[in-house]
């Protein structure tokens, strides 16, 4: 028979055991209190990282490899050109097709974010823990720019490896064409190659690509704060795409032109000041036709770009804040 | 419905608040020759309606691409009207590539010339003459277009100096332009002896080429090229420049 303890003995061993749990217990939850603060970089790092993991499970990708065979295709086509044009070319059809593949992929990833998350009803146990929402749409767009960030990086780099061998093809066939003429000839010869192949422009160019594509990203948060479904969203999204490069003239049209009947100007006025001015955003069509870009007039766009972001991603807010789930 | 015209009214504030901000920063983009294209009903008609609506969407520079494209293919076709108008298309689409104005330029101004003398269909010389001097003056015209919107560039001055030497003739508008584009910070150490070249040529200016010339000799060897040498010495001996005072 093995030894059995007294009654009172193991009732007050178990009184204490209880007690000991139940401070334990009490301090977690005041430990928890405590910690709990309005605003955590750590819950938003959470929720940026399951959107990004949810986006690329999407194989969304797939679409650097259209834009490999794109530039691939296009520089095999122009072989045949001079190698002023075909940089040129090449640099056009590179950067058109960054910034519209970096556009679409904002609008098409943002635009499914909550209305999927409500399908799945996986806002449901997102919101029912202590995460305020504006941590939520903060995670979710963090979410998207890191994405699209990892996209331009990826596309940039294809494009500047494509660009590097190009050139250093041509540079090889330079020197050996010109190997008769003086060392002054060659030297500029090769300057002159060298110059309309990479140029340090690019990259705020590039930048700028990226700050475009962050606005409408934004941009789009909001609309799908109210849409009904992504569908919606995204035809919304494409409206104002072009509406938006159509800003600039609305509103040159009002603050100048006072021929037309208050009607128009009140539709021009609503134009431009509801829309974004997605023009400012385009400037490598003329980085790559070699205009250089002054800094200060980039980091004026670019801090633009960024209040754009910000006041799209407030406004989000807002109009999520008292939607009912 | 009150939280959206919350929403809708603080879209426009936040509007308001950047109109003048965008304005202002419009006009310096203008100002560093961004967003120079004027993209009017006129090439609407030329480009069509989806080309018209890509280059309104931010696509400005593949539409001119697609259109240089198609006026390099009409060129292997000799097709010159095409080439005209689809050059008018590209550079109007991309007025900031110098490439544009100086392969338009190149291909009205030396091969749609060269190419109406010899023009089968034209029964005269008067006409073949006439059709040469226009594509002349088309090349003429798309240098000095380009010029106007690219001022800050050597490239398209050294092009219409070209024009105005070997189509014109005319020595004093090619050493004109040749100086300006030397006055450029940009521009290649070449322009000011074919600058000098040129004002060798011109009846009554043979003293300021020949100052200009002796001053590019005596800067040493890399500039003693063998035009520069002949000219210098065709001067030398037009203005009897004492001996002791000669290069040659």
């Amino acid at each position: 028979m093995p030894p059995t303890l007294p009654k009172k003995m193991k009732t007050a061993n178990d009184l204490d055991g209880k007690k000991r749990r139940h401070a334990s217990a009490k301090s977690v939850v005041n430990s928890f209190v405590v910690k709990h603060r309005p605003f955590s970089f750590l819950r938003i790092a959470a929720i940026t990282g399951n959107t990004l993991t949810e986006l690329v499970r999407l194989k969304v990708f797939y679409f650097l490899l259209i834009f490999a065979l794109l530039l691939i295709a296009n520089s095999l086509f122009m072989a045949r050109l001079s190698f002023q044009q075909e940089f040129q070319v090449l640099k056009d059809v590179s950067l058109g097709a960054m910034s519209i593949f970096s556009s679409l992929l904002a609008i098409v990833a943002t635009a499914r974010l909550i209305p999927r998350d409500l399908e799945d009803r996986t806002i449901y146990s997102i919101l029912a823990k202590p995460v305020p929402r504006h941590e939520y749409l903060m995670g979710k767009l963090a979410g998207v720019l890191l994405l699209l960030a990892l996209s331009i990086l990826a596309m940039s780099a294809l494009f500047l490896v494509l660009l590097f061998v190009r050139e250093h093809i041509l540079v090889n066939e330079t020197l050996r064409a010109t190997a008769s003429l003086r060392p002054e000839q060659i030297q500029e010869a090769l300057h002159r190659l060298k110059a309309s192949a990479f140029n340090a422009n690019l990259f705020p160019g590039i930048v700028i690509i990226y700050l475009k594509a962050a606005l409408l990203a934004a941009l789009t948060l909001l609309i799908s704060t109210f849409a009904s479904s992504n569908i919606f969203t995204i035809l919304v999204m494409v409206f104002v795409y072009f509406i938006g490069h159509l800003q600039a003239t609305a509103r040159e049209y009002w603050l100048q032109d006072h021929s037309g009947g208050w009607l128009v100007r009140a539709f021009l006025a609503l134009v431009a000041l509801a829309f974004p001015d997605l023009q400012l955003f385009n400037l490598v069509d003329d980085i790559v036709a070699g205009t250089a870009i002054p800094m200060t007039l980039f980091s004026q766009t670019a801090v633009l770009g960024c209040v754009y972001t910000s006041i799209y991603l407030f406004l989000a807010w807002v109009a999520f804040q008292g939607k009912e789930l | 419905m009150i939280r959206w015209a919350i929403i809708f009214s603080l879209l426009l504030v936040f509007g308001t608040l950047r109109l003048s901000i965008e304005a202002a920063l419009t006009e310096q983009h203008r100002s560093a020759y961004f967003h120079q294209a004027r993209l009017g009903l006129d090439l609407r008609e030329q480009i069509g309606q989806l080309g018209f609506l890509a280059a309104l969407s931010g696509f400005r520079s593949l539409v001119a691409d697609v259109a240089f494209i198609q006026a390099h293919v009409a060129w292997e076709r000799t097709e010159w009207g095409r080439v005209l108008l689809l050059f008018r298309e590209a550079t109007t689409l991309q007025p900031r590539s110098v490439l544009f104005w100086d392969m338009a330029a190149w291909h009205m101004a030396w091969n749609a010339s060269v190419a109406a003398s010899h023009d089968p269909f034209l029964t005269n010389n008067a006409l073949r003459h006439k059709a040469q001097d226009e594509y002349v003056a088309l090349g003429k015209d798309f240098l000095e277009r380009g010029i106007k919107n690219n001022p800050d560039r050597p490239q398209l001055y050294e092009s219409l100096a070209r024009l105005y030497k070997e189509k014109l003739n005319n020595h004093a508008a090619a050493a004109r332009l040749f100086a300006r584009a030397a006055a450029l910070p940009s521009a290649p150490e070449r322009d000011k002896r074919f600058a000098a070249y040129e004002l060798s040529y011109l009846p009554g200016h043979e003293r300021e080429a020949y100052e200009a010339l002796r001053r590019l000799y005596d800067r040493g060897e890399h500039e003693r090229l063998p035009t520069l040498c002949t000219r210098l010495k065709y001067l030398e001996q037009k203005l009897a420049i004492p001996l002791d005072e000669r290069a040659f």
